[in-house]
C-alpha cells in the first residue's frame, strides 16, 4: 500500500490538506499526518517515499498514484529551499508525527532534558549562557543571564511561562512549532524548570491559534510522566495584542486587565503571582533541548555572527513567491532572502518594501537590502529583527496607508496605562490623514473655543503638520512605558523617509 | 435557572486554578455568545472580586462582548501581510455580500501570513481567498 505523508499544520490545513487526506484515503493509499516542512507555497504537500509534489489538491490524487502527476518536485531533502537551510530549531519539521512519542524519540527527543537532568543547575544554566541563545520573542535578551536571575532569586515558590503570543503580522515560526513539535517546547521548559527549580509552568497561547492549542494540550497530556514533578497548563489568550509583552502577559494569566506592569521589578525577580518567573519565547524554549546534548552549546555557538549566535528561524510572508519558513544562521542578507530563496514578490511586480519585525518593526527600503541579519546591526539601522518576520510589499503599496495603519494599530491595541501611546497613536491617524489630505484641515470644535487661545487660528501648513509628527513620534519613542507605544514610530518614520511621495 | 446551573457547573470546574479569570471568562463566552452584566455579577461573587473588576477585565479583551450576536462570523485578517497580499480590494464586495446577515469581524494575523488573504470561521481556518472565494465562504456560512 501507498504511504503517503501530508503536513496537518494549520497552513496545510488552510490550503485544502484535509481534503487531499480523505482523497488519498479513499483511494486506499495509507495516509500519514505529519508536520510542515515549511514550503508554504507548496502546501498541501504531499510526499511519497521522500518525493514531493505540491500544492496538491483532491483532484491530483489519481494522477499521483498512476505517477503521471505534472506537480512533482523530486526529492524534498534535496529542494533547494530546504537544503540551504542550516535547522536546529526546525530539524523534525516533515518529518514527524507532531503527537507521536514514538517519533519524537526516535529522532533524539528527550536526550536534552535527560542530560540536563544529570547536571548540576548551575552548569547547566552556564550552558545556555555560552551557547550565546538570545530571547527569540523580540528583545534578543541572553537567556542564561535570565535563567540566572531567577535562579538566584529567592523564593519558596518559581515558575517557567511561555511566551506563545505571537501576535506580529508575518510571524508564524511558534505557532508551526507548537503545531509541528510540541514535546520539543516542552522538554525546553522541563530544563528550564530544572535549571531555575521551578515545578510549574504555563503556556499563553493566543485564541487565534485554535490548532496549536488542541496539539499542546493534547502533547502535554502524553508527556507529563515524562517531565513530572513538573507540570504545564495551556492558557488562552483573549485577543489582546499587548498581552505578548511578557509583564501583561503575567497580568492576564493572573487574571487581570492586560496592562503592562513598569519595571522594575523585573519578572525575573517578581513576575507571576509575585514569584520569580523566567518568561521566554517558544523558540527560545525550542532551542533548549539541542543545546543541551553532548556538545551541542559548542555546536550553537559556532554558527552566526558577532553577538546574534545559533540559527533563526526566519518566516517569509506577505507578497513574496517562495513564502514560509526558512532556519538559517544570523547574518544572512534581505537580497537573499527576498530574491534569492523568496523568488521575489507573488505578483511578479517589483519589491517596493519589507517590513521586518512585525507592526513595530521599520519598513526597509530595498537600497539597504545589504544590512545582515544581526541584532545589532538592525539596531544601528533603526529597525528590528523582533520575531524574525519578513512582509514584502510589491510596487502598489501605498506607504502613508501603512504608517496610517501602524497608528491606528497602536490605538486599538494599546494597554492604555500611558498618554504618549494611547493619546499619541489616535492624534498620530488624524495627524497622517490630515497630511494626505484626507482629514479636515480646519480647526476642530475645540480649537474654535474661547479658552482655546493658544491654539492655531488657521489650518497649519503641510511643514507644519509633518514637523508635527515627528515631534509626536519623538515623544512616543522616549516617553512610552512598552514597546507598542516606543516603537510604532519605526513604521511611520521610516515610511515617511523613503516614500514621502505616499504622503501627498 | 438553567443558566445558573450551567455557571455554576463552570465555576466548579476551575475551583482550584490559579488565576481562574480567564479561563472562566472563556467557558461563560463559549456557553452563552457573551459576558453580560448578569454573568459579570455572579462571577464577581464566585471569586470574591468586586464586579467593576471583572467589568474591567472583561472590556479589556476582544474576545469578550458584553451582548450576543447569534449571526454566523467571519473572521477576516487584515494585518499587514495579508495587506500586502491583497485583502483590503476583497473587502467591499464581501461587505456587501453579508450584509446584515453575516457579521465580519477584523482580526490581526492568523499565523498564515505566508498564503494569505486568511480567515476563520470557528475553528475552521482558510487561505488563499480570493474575491470568489471568500463571497462563497460568506454565502456557506
Ligand atoms: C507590544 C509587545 C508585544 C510582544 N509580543 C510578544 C510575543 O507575541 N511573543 C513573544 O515571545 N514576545 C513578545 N514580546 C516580547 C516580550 O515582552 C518578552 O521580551 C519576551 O517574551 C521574552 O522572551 P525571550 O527572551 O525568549 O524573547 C512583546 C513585547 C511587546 C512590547
Ligand atoms: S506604551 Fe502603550 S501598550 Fe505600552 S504600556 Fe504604554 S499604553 Fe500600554
Ligand atoms: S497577517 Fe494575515 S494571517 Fe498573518
Amino acid at each position: 500500500m501507498t504511504r503517503v505523508r501530508i503536513s496537518d499544520d494549520a497552513v496545510a490545513v488552510a490550503c485544502g490538506a484535509d481534503e487531499v487526506s480523505s482523497a488519498f484515503a479513499a483511494a486506499g493509499a495509507s495516509v500519514e499526518r505529519v508536520s510542515s516542512w515549511g514550503m508554504h507555497w507548496l502546501e498541501p504537500l504531499v510526499e511519497i517515499d521522500g518525493i514531493g509534489f505540491g500544492p496538491v489538491s483532491a483532484a491530483d490524487v489519481g494522477a499521483i498514484l498512476a505517477g503521471s502527476c505534472d506537480k512533482r518536485i523530486g526529492l524534498i531533502a534535496e529542494h533547494s529551499f530546504i537544503a540551504r537551510q542550516q535547522r536546529l530549531t526546525f530539524a523534525r519539521a516533515g518529518k514527524t508525527r507532531p503527537l507521536s512519542l514514538d517519533d519524537y524519540a526516535a529522532t533524539g527527543g528527550w536526550a536534552g532534558l535527560t542530560r540536563a537532568r544529570s547536571l548540576a543547575p548551575q552548569a547547566l544554566i552556564d550552558e545556555v549562557t555560552g551557547s550565546g541563545l538570545r530571547g527569540r520573542g523580540g528583545a534578543g535578551f541572553p537567556a542564561g543571564i535570565k535563567w540566572q536571575t531567577v535562579a538566584n532569586a529567592a523564593g519558596a515558590r518559581k515558575y517557567v511561562v511561555c511566551n506563545a503570543d505571537e501576535g506580529d503580522s508575518g510571524t508564524f515560526a511558534d505557532r508551526m512549532l507548537m503545531e509541528g513539535d510540541p514535546f520539543q517546547l516542552i522538554e525546553g521548559m522541563a530544563i528550564a524548570a530544572h535549571a531555575v527549580g521551578a515545578d510549574r509552568g504555563y503556556i499563553y497561547v493566543r485564541s487565534e491559534y485554535p490548532h496549536a492549542i488542541a496539539k499542546l494540550t493534547a502533547a502535554i497530556k502524553l508527556a507529563a510522566p515524562r517531565i513530572a514533578p513538573f507540570g504545564i497548563e495551556v492558557r488562552v489568550g483573549a485577543g489582546a495584542y499587548v498581552c505578548g509583552e511578557e509583564t501583561s502577559m503575567l497580568n492576564s494569566i493572573e487574571g487581570k486587565r492586560g496592562e503592562v506592569r513598569a519595571k522594575p521589578p523585573l519578572p525575573a525577580l517578581e513576575g507571576l503571582f509575585g514569584c520569580p518567573t523566567v518568561v521566554n519565547n517558544v523558540l527560545t524554549f525550542a532551542a533548549i533541548p539541542h543545546i543541551l546534548i553532548e556538545g551541542g552549546a559548542a555546536l550553537y555557538d559556532s554558527h552566526g555572527v558577532a553577538r546574534s549566535k545559533g540559527t533563526m528561524p526566519i518566516q517569509l510572508a506577505g507578497n513574496i513567491k517562495h513564502g514560509g519558513l526558512y532556519e538559517t544562521a544570523f547574518g544572512i542578507t534581505l537580497n537573499e532572502l527576498v530574491h534569492d530563496i523568496g523568488g521575489g514578490t507573488a505578483s511578479g511586480r517589483p519589491v517596493k518594501a519589507v517590513q521586518v519585525g512585525g507592526p513595530l518593526g521599520a519598513y526597509i527600503h530595498p537600497d539597504r537590502f545589504d544590512i545582515p541579519f544581526d541584532y545589532e546591526a538592525y539596531t544601528v539601522a533603526d529597525a528590528l529583527i523582533g520575531h524574525g518576520g519578513i512582509v514584502v510589499f510589491d510596487d502598489t503599496a501605498d506607504m502613508g496607508h501603512m504608517a496610517r495603519f501602524a497608528m491606528q494599530f497602536c490605538a486599538a491595541e494599546s494597554c492604555g496605562k500611558c498618554t504618549p501611546c494611547r493619546i499619541g497613536s489616535v492624534r498620530g491617524v488624524e495627524l497622517i490623514d490630515r497630511i494626505r489630505g484626507q482629514g479636515s484641515a480646519a480647526p476642530d470644535a475645540v480649537s474654535r473655543l474661547p479658552q482655546m487661545h493658544n491654539a492655531a487660528k488657521q489650518a497649519p501648513t503641510r511643514e507644519a503638520n509633518l514637523q508635527l509628527l515627528e515631534d509626536l513620534c519623538e515623544t512616543m519613542k522616549g516617553a512610552s512605558l512598552c514597546a507598542l507605544g516606543g516603537f510604532t514610530p519605526y513604521p511611520v518614520l521610516s515610511a515617511l523617509k523613503h516614500w514621502p511621495e505616499d504622503f501627498s | 435557572m438553567i443558566r445558573d446551573a450551567q455557571l455554576e457547573a463552570i465555576f466548579a470546574a476551575f475551583r482550584g486554578t490559579e488565576g481562574p479569570l480567564l479561563p472562566i471568562l472563556h467557558e461563560v463566552q463559549h456557553a452563552f455568545g457573551c459576558v453580560d452584566a448578569e454573568a459579570e455579577r455572579s462571577i464577581a461573587h464566585e471569586l470574591n472580586l468586586s464586579r467593576a473588576e471583572v467589568h474591567g477585565v472583561v472590556s479589556f479583551y476582544h474576545d469578550f462582548t458584553p451582548a450576543s450576536d447569534l449571526r454566523p462570523c467571519i473572521e477576516l485578517c487584515r494585518a499587514e501581510a495579508c495587506q500586502a497580499r491583497g485583502v483590503e480590494a476583497l473587502v467591499p464586495a464581501t461587505e456587501e455580500a453579508a450584509g446584515t446577515r453575516v457579521k465580519l469581524k477584523t482580526v490581526y494575523c492568523l499565523g498564515l501570513c505566508s498564503v494569505g488573504p486568511a480567515a476563520r470561521v470557528g475553528e475552521r481556518v482558510y487561505a488563499r481567498l480570493d474575491s470568489a472565494a471568500l463571497i462563497k465562504l460568506v454565502h456557506s456560512v
